[in-house]
């Protein structure tokens, strides 16, 4: 296939599904904030956000501080930012339009149609608390149907595997974004104080990533920072989990290498990351900083994406 | 100006044959229910995604060209008599092309004249000696066709570049199917499905010698921001053909490769949806980003087909039009089937003369001039406009021509007020390969939607309708 149809389809999925993640951010965000002062403490949760969502610095030239309504319009409406859930949708759509042969009719109804629907949100913003609710419900949906319209309906060749490349690189990042900003609420030392306190701040992060439910499957326990680390990290059955998305991008790359008869750098340096993640456990993890672990795996999966465009996409 | 022919109903209150189904039905048919498949039609249009963009809007740069959802309707008759016509016409903007890049015979027989060709800007010394596979040089020609009474099909404008609508003809007639199964189980409407396949069977037929038994075809496309980028989607989607950029193509040792996530893939016929002066920045416009550089070399090669030809341009200019009849004898010895707009040249002395007396009713063109600019509409005109063109024509005569104001045809369709009759044209698609000249029954028909007027331009107010040959 064209090179420039697989970087399209990539990015296409990279977009739907952060567009996804900043809906969940925000709907996450707006619960822990609307309880009462003595649950969360002084951290400003908002400030928190700009952070996970990677867009703090280009905020702060604009606005001197964080609060709901000026985060809320920066992550979700703002042309400014690229990556707002606006940027994301359009760009969505513009890299729809692009490889429209290469999508399946369902999947670009499903873009297109949420684009004409938020071309109303644009220009009108959302007035009410509820408007706002309806609108982070409509875009994780979009990606839902988005997703839920590649599984069924693409061919499994090589555009579909590059598709689903663009979600668990974009996945990881964002699971290890999360991570990466509140991994001081996860610490063990902070076991002893865990009071209502972290236990939103938990309950929140569990949130962001939809873990919530699966948490308590898998544990069956109450919230515990060192658990849910574990869950987010290393646990390969939570689809969000860094582990998970190494297992799935490992898959993909493995069966574009399968199809076009040789493997190059990309396969080899998922797996490394794989492995890295197969053979750690949360011990160790804590042991060496769970603060240069991630930012460490954020290194590397940005890698992987650089090195996945220089065999594939140019 | 004559009274326009109506194609639906015969003065006195008969219905043409073909539309007598067709009348019966909407006589039965509630105004609601046609609003309403109406107001479907356009949603359906809008989910699709089947826009076009308009240059220098800002607001909202994709809009729906509108769908009137009455058919036009042409008998199995009056199309055998259009078929022929289009397929004379075309063989001889072939043959003509050929003659003028190779022997030019044309000009030695002072058929036309010499200057028309070698100065006129569409015209390309490149392709002087160049063999193109099969001497096809216009694979795909629009043919835009006006009618003026029951007898004629007259020819308004040859396309011979990069003609566009045709994803129109496609997509109007399944929304027409989704909508209205009732009124295709009345009537027997021959099919327009099969010239996604028609297109790729003719395109493969062209492919060069050098290409391999299966050739590879792709579609080259300005990209996303040009207007017809649907249509160059759609087609790519039928045809099963890589839809590419000017960047996704290189030129290696005179062959041309599209970059693939498997490496370099060899392309051997290109359906170009861009304009020649775009096509090469080493040998057309330095400043294209959209062509392919050593384009033009590779060509030259013989080792890429490009379809329609470089050069393509110099059959369908204003100013060889009206000589098409001319053409057409010359080439075929055959009296051309379809006929043309009286022109007058002013580059002639007596018709300057005539053209010159009768500016008040006449439409007068620049020869080299499109979209309707420095265009004189004599009727419409006021005095102090008609006497400053009239100096400029004195100027420079041979920059013009001009033509009586034509009363197109009407038919049938939705207004705010109900069905009232609106002005029409058509344009057939007309494919040739190595072998043969094939046209899917049918067309894009324009409909100038607002009363009157005369403008079928998706720019300035037109529609288009589904367009029914009946199967008799």
């Amino acid at each position: 296939m064209l090179s420039r149809t697989a970087e399209n389809l990539y990015w296409l999925a990279r977009y739907v599904e952060r567009a996804e993640y900043l809906a969940r951010t925000i709907d996450a965000t707006l619960r822990v904030t609307a309880l009462p002062a003595a649950y969360i403490g002084k951290t400003n949760e908002w400030d928190s956000a700009l952070l996970t969502a990677g867009v703090a610095a280009s905020f702060y030239q604009q606005y001197q501080e964080a609060n709901e309504t000026n985060v809320v319009d920066y992550l979700s409406f703002s042309a400014d930012n690229p990556s707002s859930i606006r940027n994301c949708i359009e760009a969505a759509r513009l890299n729809s339009r692009s490889v429209r042969t290469a999508l399946t009719s369902e999947m670009w109804d499903t873009i297109n149609s949420a684009w004409i629907e938020l071309q109303a949100v644009w220009s009108k913003g959302t007035s009410t608390r509820e408007d706002l609710a309806k609108f982070l419900r409509f875009v994780q949906e979009t990606s839902l149907r988005f997703d839920g319209s590649a599984y069924r309906t693409m061919l499994r060749n090589d555009a579909y595997w590059f598709s689903r490349m663009g979600v668990h690189l974009e996945r990881a990042d964002n699971t290890a974004r999360i991570l990466d900003v509140k991994y001081h609420v996860l610490l063990p030392e902070e076991e002893h104080v865990g009071g209502p306190l972290d236990f939103y701040q938990w309950s929140s992060i569990l949130r962001s990533v939809s873990a919530l439910t699966a948490y308590h499957w898998v544990y069956r326990e109450t919230l515990k920072p060192w658990l849910i680390a574990d869950l987010l990290i290393l646990n390969d059955t939570l689809p969000r989990s860094l582990a998970s998305c190494y297992g799935n991008l490992v898959r993909n790359l493995d069966q574009i290498g399968v199809a076009y008869g040789r493997q190059g750098p990309a396969q080899r340096h998922a797996r490394g990351i794989r492995n890295r993640l197969e053979h750690s456990n949360m011990n160790d993890i804590f042991q060496h900083g769970v603060h240069e672990f991630i930012q460490e795996f954020i290194a590397d999966n940005s890698r992987l994406g650089e090195i996945i465009t220089r065999q594939y996409l140019i | 100006m004559a009274v326009a022919f109506d194609e639906m109903n015969i003065p006195g209150g008969d219905l043409r044959p073909a539309y007598q189904e067709l009348a019966r039905w909407l006589k039965e048919t509630p105004p609601e229910a046609l609003e309403y498949r109406r107001q479907e039609a356009e949603l359906l249009f809008r989910r699709i995604g089947i826009t076009f963009a308009v240059y220098g809007e800002a607001e909202s740069t994709e809009r729906l060209i509108p769908f009137d959802v009455i058919p036009r309707i042409m008998s199995g008759k009056e199309w055998a008599l259009l078929e022929k016509g289009l397929k004379q016409r075309v063989r001889a903007l072939n043959m003509f092309l050929r003659d003028i890049y190779h022997g030019r015979d044309i000009l030695r027989a002072e058929v036309v004249p010499d200057d028309l060709i070698f100065q006129n800007p569409v015209f390309r010394p490149e392709m002087n000696g160049q063999q193109v596979p099969h001497d096809v040089y216009v694979h795909i020609a629009g043919i835009d066709i006006v009618r003026v009474d029951a007898n004629d099909f007259i020819v308004l404008e040859d396309n011979a570049r990069t003609p566009s609508g045709v994803s129109y003809m496609l997509e109007n007639r399944e929304i027409m199917m989704r909508l209205f199964p009732d009124l295709f189980a009345r009537h027997r409407v021959a099919p327009v499905e099969r010239y996604p396949d028609e297109l790729l069977a003719a395109l493969r037929s062209v492919a060069p010698q050098s290409a391999s038994g299966e050739p590879t075809v792709a579609l080259l496309t300005p990209g996303v921001y040009n207007s017809a980028y649907y249509e160059h989607s759609f087609l790519a989607d039928k045809l099963g053909i890589e839809l590419v950029e000017g960047r996704d193509l290189i030129v290696k040792n005179n062959e041309v490769f599209m970059r693939t996530t498997e490496g370099l893939k060899r392309v051997d016929v290109i359906y170009r949806r861009v304009d020649d002066d775009f096509l090469d920045p080493l040998t057309f416009r330095p400043d294209s980003v959209l062509g392919v550089p050593g384009l033009m070399s590779a060509y030259a090669a013989g080792n890429i087909t490009l379809a329609n030809a470089v050069g393509t341009g110099i059959a369908d200019d204003k100013a060889i039009y009206s000589y098409m009849p001319d053409i057409v004898k010359f080439y075929l010895g055959e009296e051309p089937i379809l006929k043309n707009v009286p022109t007058w040249r002013c580059r002639e002395p007596k018709d300057l003369a005539y053209v010159l007396d009768n500016l008040n009713d006449l439409v007068v063109k620049e020869v080299h001039g499109s979209g309707g600019y420095g265009m004189l509409i004599g009727p419409a005109a006021t005095k102090a406009t008609i006497e400053a063109f009239r100096e400029k024509l004195k100027r420079e005569p041979e920059g013009f021509i001009a033509q009586p104001t034509l009363a197109l045809s009407t038919c049938p369709t939705c207004t705010a007020s109900g069905l009232a009759p609106r002005h029409v044209d058509l344009r057939p698609f007309v494919l040739t390969g190595s072998r043969r000249t094939t046209i899917v029954p049918g067309g894009l028909t324009r409909v100038a939607l607002k009363e009157g007027s005369l403008v079928v331009n998706s720019s300035q107010g037109g529609g288009t309708k589904d367009t029914w040959i009946l199967d008799e």
